[in-house]
């Protein structure tokens, strides 16, 4: 090593390893190797300029406060202007109604797999267009199975209803005891009063445990910055739903909350052609939802996992 | 105080100074984790859709390399636990290479989870108090626990040790021992918790088997120090550090009983999975075998039962064993062989077919790939300057003056 330069003070340290023309190259190399490296990582200025402090120090949905919100919604109406051409953008944060329990309950006779449920509900929550990001996802059966690992995910939509087949659209079944509502690290999504799942975009830091704790495979990432064309944006937006999302965080349905907390249906049921979609209160056993529960033999997906979806399959 | 910041100034002087060689696998580091930085970056700016990731399979190599690392971690233990519950002086004079591997392991760890996050800016949100950490329902929580505990953990004892070392004094027992004893049970929780935080997922029944942990722990015991026997060779030959060969056989020893081990366990869950033959069967399947005409992972998987299979075999040969470049490969083999069937063979497969039963198939593009080698050179780097550091002061050319000499 470099002890073969024996320093000449007697009262030098024991044997020093150090040589001062190496640790000067070596302090040299460290200080090259940090400009390198600064320079490598300059394609992330934008990332790191492009959020302001505000956003940085953003409390989560649960603390913040009436003024808070007010700052953070006229912040998303500017960004949805900037961002997507927005003309008049509206932003609520409409509150779970008092005595309501939100179910869904899908008619597997009737539906025809067509598939207009999965487009309404992208055009009405704004998903990414760029990824094709849907949060429905419509199976095709081979008639004498619901095997879903048989399933088909890529059926031709011109050809339906094909006869040998049954059609299963699944999304969020909005568990009463959601796994991915449990593994969060950050308590960035929970359940609402009214049994909507829901996710804090600003909140969530994007590690998809979520995801992968879905049986339901109800969760969509963020991969990049959704893209939506200009004129295809829906201006009105809930805070908890519809909004547009960042890059990097997690989204799912909400049962379009910001319709259905305001006595409108979600919108992939007012797409349903075949009137297969049944949505409504299921505290009240007059509602429709509560109607078949009692009227139908319905079924839930995966009932062994012990999920307790609010979303219900029926045959008639 | 002083004399504190006068050691810790010494110490860090020491990585400036080095032979060429030395020099040559800093630079070397040095330009894997600038590529790495930079293949980040544009990940930062891009977003994660650089990478091979997408919501089918949403965790790909990142977390793949973080479950082998907690795992590499946590094999300190396997030196700790012989060093000082059987007092084996021969491994009790390398142990604290072990400690120190294990903290650049949890630094690597941290920075494969820190990588994966969609909003690294975002992470704050995780501090107890300041932000929401949702403890204990979730096993993430629990593992920034463990990790960063056992990051501490071991940074104290390494810390105390070399410092006392610097002074010419004996540690005292009572400052480092108890630590010892919670780093052990801390070491085996480190990886189990990371084993939860896959098994506890009832929608994904590949993970969801209760042999996970064990056999994490297994492989892990193999894998660590397999690569420690490799690396005290090497420090042996390159700096002088007095390796017993007693502590590599001791290593070798449990190498073998891990090996026997981890090997049993994939057979369990192999058979499990395939005598079943129910529904569940896909992932398993789909890794082995192969899925509706999708293999993507079949090379991988059998190369991995291939490099572990032939590793172990040579453990069990004497005449194989004995010889230390056949002891070298198997180290090697083992290492290899774990890192595929844990990252490639135990993470990815679980995504593949989705809860719904679509089968899209993942590799890792050349962000991730760079990504992933620059945070492994990071550790190496970080690594190598922790030998650099210690090893002068175990060897006694770096220690405390005394002005009495005069």
């Amino acid at each position: 090593m470099s002890s073969d330069k024996p320093s000449s003070n007697p009262k030098s340290p024991a044997p020093s390893v150090i040589n001062r023309r190496n640790f000067i190259k070596g302090v040299g190399g460290a200080l090259a190797s940090t400009a390198a490296l600064g320079a490598a990582m300059s394609p992330a200025v934008e990332f790191v300029t492009d959020i302001t402090w505000e956003e940085f120090f953003q409390q989560h949905y649960k603390e913040l406060s009436a003024q808070d919100k007010k700052k953070i919604f006229e912040r998303i109406r500017r960004q949805m202007k900037e961002d997507y051409g927005a003309e008049n953008p509206s932003v609520s944060d409409p509150l779970p109604l008092q005595g309501v329990e939100f179910g869904y309950a899908l008619n597997l006779s009737k539906c025809i797999g067509c598939r207009g449920c999965v487009q309404a509900c992208v055009e009405e929550n704004n998903q990414d267009r760029a990824t094709g990001m849907e949060y429905i996802r419509v199976v095709a059966f081979q008639k004498g199975t619901m095997n879903l690992e048989e399933s088909d995910h890529d059926y031709d939509p011109a050809l339906v209803p094909e006869p040998d087949k049954v059609y299963m659209p699944i999304q969020c079944h909005q568990c009463r005891n959601a796994p991915c509502v449990k593994v969060c690290p950050v308590e960035a999504t929970w359940q609402e009063e009214d049994g909507v799942v829901v996710v804090d975009y600003d909140w969530c830091i994007g590690c998809r445990y979520c995801e992968a704790a879905c049986p339901y495979w109800a969760r969509r990432f963020n991969f990049s910055k959704p893209e939506i064309p200009k004129g295809e944006i829906n201006e009105r937006v809930g805070y908890l739903s519809n909004r547009p999302r960042s890059q990097g965080s997690m989204e799912k349905c909400t049962f379009c909350l910001h319709r259905t907390r305001k006595g409108r249906y979600p919108a992939c049921l007012e797409a349903c052609p075949t009137g297969s979609r049944k949505f409504g209160n299921l505290l009240d056993p007059e509602s429709e939802v509560s109607k078949v529960i009692q009227n139908k033999r319905v079924f839930v997906l995966k009932e062994e996992l012990n999920t307790q979806p609010r979303f219900y399959y029926y045959f008639d | 105080m002083k004399q504190y910041a006068v050691f810790c100034l010494r110490a860090i002087g020491q990585i400036f100074s080095g032979s060429g060689i030395y020099f040559v696998w800093l630079t070397l580091l040095s330009v894997l984790v600038i590529c790495g930085a930079y293949a980040y970056a544009t990940q930062l700016a891009q977003g994660l859709a650089v990478t091979g990731m997408s919501d089918q399979v949403s965790w790909g190599v990142y977390i793949a390399n973080f479950t082998f690392l907690v795992g590499m971690a946590a094999a300190a233990v396997m030196m700790v636990i012989p060093a000082y519950l059987y007092d084996n002086k021969d491994l009790k004079d390398v142990v604290l290479l072990g400690e120190l591997l294990a903290i650049a392991c949890i630094i690597m760890c941290i920075a494969f989870v820190t990588v994966d996050v969609g909003r690294p800016d975002r992470l704050w949100h995780m501090l107890p108090g300041i932000g929401k950490f949702h403890f204990p329902q979730s096993m993430l929580a629990w593992d920034v626990i463990a990790l960063s505990g056992y990051l501490l953990l071991n940074a104290h004892i390494c810390g105390y040790n070399v410092y006392c070392r610097y002074l010419g004094y004996t540690p005292k027992a009572r400052y480092y021992i108890p630590f010892i004893f919670i780093s052990i049970v801390w070491a085996i929780s480190i990886h189990t918790v990371t084993a939860f935080l896959y098994n506890g997922l009832g929608g994904r029944p590949f993970w969801n088997s209760a042999i996970v942990a064990p056999r994490f722990l297994a492989s892990a015991f193999a894998a660590g120090p397999g690569f420690l026997i490799l690396t005290l060779q090497l420090i042996r030959k390159y700096a002088n550090f007095p390796v017993k060969d007693g502590a590599i056989d001791t290593l070798r020893k449990i190498i073998t009983i891990a090996m026997i081990i981890n090997l049993f366990l994939l057979g369990c869950e192999v058979f499990k999975e395939f005598y079943t033959d129910s529904a569940h069967l896909a992932s398993a399947r789909y890794l082995f075998l192969g899925l509706h005409g999708y293999s993507g992972l079949v090379p991988w998987i059998w190369s991995a039962i291939f490099l572990n299979v032939s590793a172990t075999v040579i453990l069990l040969i004497p005449r194989l064993f004995t010889n230390v470049n056949w002891l070298n490969l198997a180290c090697c083999m083992a290492f290899v062989g774990i890192w595929v069937e844990k990252g490639m063979g135990l993470i990815i497969p679980a995504f593949i077919p989705t809860p719904l039963g679509e089968v899209l198939e993942y590799s890792p593009s050349w962000v991730e790939v760079l990504v992933s080698l620059g945070i492994w050179a990071l550790g190496f780097l970080i690594y190598t300057f922790f030998l650099k550091m210690v090893i002068p002061i175990y060897k006694g050319e770096l220690r405390l003056v005394r002005e009495t000499t005069t």
